[in-house]
């Protein structure tokens, strides 16, 4: 049995190794001040604020403040750090999380979190009548397939040894567990406050977390009230949130100019960007950050002419990125590979395909398509997407491809993506943005076998079974000494993606977020990784 | 009377139920999978069945729409797929905002057709008529995106005079009920002016005045009241043109109504809401006509309902 405490650098190492960090590295703010309040505007209802089932980027950040799990982030950072696990311990073979929980931690309603509840929680997000998006994430603990079919009404791997500790037994290794652990669908709620709401604990969620629920006006607004008893001492600095629904983006950039709201939810327009960035005033007072985010073009491998790799090749080098990037107000930086530059396992100078209309024509004339082809290119149809694929579309006419544009509703084109009925799909605006900062997230829904499946996210239906055992063996070192060797293996897969031209990677999308001029907190809490647009828990005011 | 009620009653349930089906057929041949949306983009071809099933999904469409009915006879409407709240209960929250904007615009059209109408009647080929129609015709054309953002941007941002979106103040529904109502006054004037024009011209109208009363009893006690007939019958059809309006302009200015929640529910194809607001909206439209039927022989002495 190998003990290793939490504040052990190494555990760290695979989250991401060119940073590898003490445990907590986060110091807190010195200038923070506790006390007031912000307005943050968004378009659209909140969907739900239960973290068995918030799934979009609106309540993500929200819920991530409502509740916590046994892991969690260095705020504005991919590093791990405990979260409602003071300590953990993994036993030789990586198949035994043994975990410590923090006592005294109570949940909004003034009870006790104890071990029983994560049982409770890690049961309910993978039993299938939750319905919840996040319970694949969870394939790894044993049990889990007894839960899907059935079988079971409890994840038999997840047992409370005492009240302060749990231990999660896995069916396999898994170096990707940790991060599972943070995700909000790993929160942890109480048992009778799920079972008193039923279905709509969703409008009624109590959890552990910085902030809890003080009013949901339907359509209108969603109130957060600080958590005086909140277990991190001294967090958060706010004393109310408040949600305002149902604003325009382009309202809400007026609001926020007028003084009346302190972040857009939804960002900057498009239309409004360079207006903004012109202005010095209000240019100071964006954010930008990376993403961990990557735009591109599926092809479906299993159609001709996509089944071949000289075709899928030549599309590769006929799309112009740079202009690709123009489109968007330059507000992207061009992509050569499946991962994102932020992400650990990102191939460092590899070149990819180089822009060479010429080339491509060559290639394609090799591949037998001398004269072109018809094919269609799938989009979803908001803003910038059909602007991006006009783009695309002229440049596969410059080699010779005719690809007429199918825009569509987000769920018609993820329905024809899955179905595989698409030969050709533009993923802006619905993949794919990593759920948690590790290389294996890019891999099995998206390109892995498991994804080509009828339904699927795996719009390119590649399925290579070679690259699939070579994922499968990267993931099966846990052991964070060992990290460096299985990036480079993740390394490896992508690249083979890559040589089979399986998508054409065009950008990583940047984020630029905006703040009031009375808002304080380190740039990286506003375009924080994991929780978007802020990490509500660490901003504050100045005044 | 109470015949004809009943009829008109059976046929709007007819109507209501044609409504449902049309719109349950077409979102059932729609090709986007719920499920899919609801299991997310890492579930498993287990859980997308087992959700499937719990949902009656995997169902044939009659037993689907079977049970739509039979749900909705006890009024209920369903959850949301992807809010997973009670449909009821999210289009309840937001129909007063809808009721009250409507209010609003259909003040506003009244006040500004009729008044822009008989100003122009009574000038007939002059520039005020003129300039008049011209400005009603505007109104009638301009996409109420573009009017709602220009208002918004002139007397929200410019001026500072109102605010520049959201709900709860009478200052807040200034805007909104404008915008909204800005369609409908280009039509009302136009009908108010060929209305009164028409009137101006009846015989009762030279005896009044021989009789030697003043220009302005003549127009308010006796033109007026006779032209304004077929504009007010048509205030119950308005509900239907507004039912479209209020999407857009709802969504410009942050008003929690149900056209807001339409267009989400749209947009994500959350099938639930998209049905409930639907058949709310067709109620409302029925409704609308109904009582614009209802209303006409009260006004009009020569409607006979049969």
């Amino acid at each position: 049995m190998k003990s290793l405490l939490a504040s052990s650098a190494l555990l760290m190492a695979f989250a991401a190794p060119a940073f590898a960090q003490g445990t907590d590295t986060y110091t807190p703010d010195p200038n923070a001040k506790p006390g007031g309040s912000i307005t943050i505007t968004y378009k659209d209802d909140v969907a739900t604020l239960d973290p068995a089932i918030g799934y979009d980027w609106q309540n993500w950040s929200m819920i991530k403040s409502l509740f916590d799990g046994l892991m969690d982030y260095v705020p504005g950072t991919t590093d791990l750090r405990p979260g409602l696990a003071e300590s953990y311990e993994i036993s030789e073979d990586g198949v035994t999380y043994t975990f410590h929980l923090r006592p005294g931690v109570t949940f909004h309603n003034g009870r006790e979190m104890t071990a029983d509840d994560v049982v409770y929680s890690l049961s309910r997000v993978t039993n299938p009548e939750t319905q919840s998006p996040g319970a694949g994430f969870f394939g790894m603990i044993e049990g889990y397939d007894a839960m899907l079919d059935g079988s079971a009404t409890t994840l038999s791997g997840v047992t409370a040894v005492d009240p302060q500790t749990v231990q999660i037994k896995l069916s396999r290794p898994d170096a990707t567990f940790l991060h599972v652990m943070a995700l909000n669908f790993a929160s942890v709620v109480p048992k009778e406050t799920v079972e008193e709401f039923g279905p709509d604990f969703g409008r009624n969620p109590v959890g552990t977390g910085a902030y809890k629920l003080a009013d949901w006006t339907l359509g209108q607004q969603v109130v957060f009230e600080k958590n005086a008893d909140y277990w991190r001492e001294g967090i958060p600095y706010l004393d109310q949130i408040t949600f305002e629904i149902g604003q325009e983006p382009v309202v809400a950039l007026l609001r926020l100019q007028n003084g009346e709201v302190d972040l857009p939810g939804d960002g900057i327009p498009p239309a409004k960007f360079q207006e903004v960035m012109g202005d010095p005033a209000q240019a100071e007072r964006v954010i930008q950050g990376g993403q961990l985010q990557t735009g591109y073009i599926t092809m479906n491998v299993t159609q001709p002419p996509f089944d071949n790799v000289q075709v899928r090749q030549a599309v590769n080098m006929a799309i112009n990125k740079d202009r690709i990037v123009q489109i968007i107000n330059g507000r992207a930086v061009p992509a050569n590979q499946p991962l994102p530059p932020t992400m650990p396992g990102y191939t460092e100078g590899y070149e990819g395909y180089a822009f060479d209309p010429e080339g491509a024509k060559a290639l394609l004339a090799e591949a037998g398509f001398a004269d072109g082809f018809e094919t269609e290119l799938f989009v979803m149809n908001t803003d910038p997407n059909p602007r991006i694929a006009q783009a695309i579309q002229q440049d596969l006419a410059a080699i010779g491809i005719t690809a007429s544009i199918q825009a569509l509703a987000q769920a018609n084109v993820i329905e024809a993506g899955g179905a595989g009925t698409a030969p050709m799909i533009w993923s802006g605006g619905m993949a794919w943005i990593a759920d948690f900062p590790d290389p294996a997230n890019f891999y099995y829904p998206i390109l892995g076998c498991a994804g080509a499946v009828e339904g699927g996210w795996n719009w390119s239906k590649y399925c290579n079974e070679d690259l699939d055992a070579q994922a499968t063996q990267a993931d099966s070192i846990s052991d964070p000494a060992r990290s460096d060797e299985r990036l480079q293996m993740w390394s490896d897969i992508y690249t083979r993606v890559m040589e089979d031209a399986v998508w054409a990677p065009v950008f990583n999308e940047e984020r630029y977020t905006m703040r009031s001029a009375r808002m304080g907190g380190a740039d990286n809490l506003y375009v924080d990784p994991v929780s978007i647009p802020v990490n509500y828990d660490y901003v504050y005011v100045t005044e | 009377m109470a015949g004809y009620l009943l009829r008109r009653l059976i046929q709007a349930v007819l109507i209501l139920l044609g409504v449902t089906f049309v719109t349950f057929f077409l979102l059932y041949v729609l090709p986007a999978d719920p499920v899919r949306q609801i299991a997310g983009r890492s579930a498993t071809p287990e859980t997308v069945e087992s959700i499937r099933k719990q949902l009656g999904l995997d169902q044939p469409f009659w037993i689907q729409y079977g049970r739509y009915l039979w749900g909705l006879l006890h009024l209920d409407l369903g959850r949301s797929y992807l809010q997973r709240s009670e449909v009821a209960e999210l289009i309840w929250a937001r129909l007063p905002p809808s009721l009250l904007l409507m209010a609003g615009a259909i003040v506003c059209e009244l006040v500004l057709g009729l008044t822009m109408g008989i100003v122009a009647a009574l000038r007939p080929g002059t520039a005020t008529d003129n300039g008049l129609m011209i400005a009603s015709f505007v109104g009638v054309s301009a996409p109420q995106f573009v009017v709602g953002l220009l208002l918004l941007y002139l007397f929200g941002v410019k001026l500072h005079w109102l605010p520049i979106s959201g709900y709860g103040t009478f200052s807040h529904l200034i805007l909104p009920s404008l915008t909204l109502g800005i369609l409908g006054a280009g039509w009302y004037s136009r009908m108010m002016r060929s209305s009164m024009v028409e009137v101006l011209r009846q015989d009762f109208i030279r005896t009044a005045r021989a009789k030697g009363l003043t220009r302005r009893r003549v127009i308010l006690r006796h033109a007026l009241p006779n032209a304004i007939l077929p504009v007010v019958a048509m205030i119950g059809i308005d509900i239907g043109i507004f039912m479209g309006g209020i999407v857009v302009v709802e969504s410009v200015f942050g008003w929690p109504g149900i056209g807001q929640l339409a267009w989400q529910a749209i947009q994500r194809v959350d099938i639930p809401i998209i049905m409930g607001v639907t058949l709310v909206s067709a109620v409302a439209i029925v409704l609308g006509n109904l009582l614009a039927d209802l209303v006409a022989p009260f006004i009009d002495p020569r409607i006979r309902l049969r």
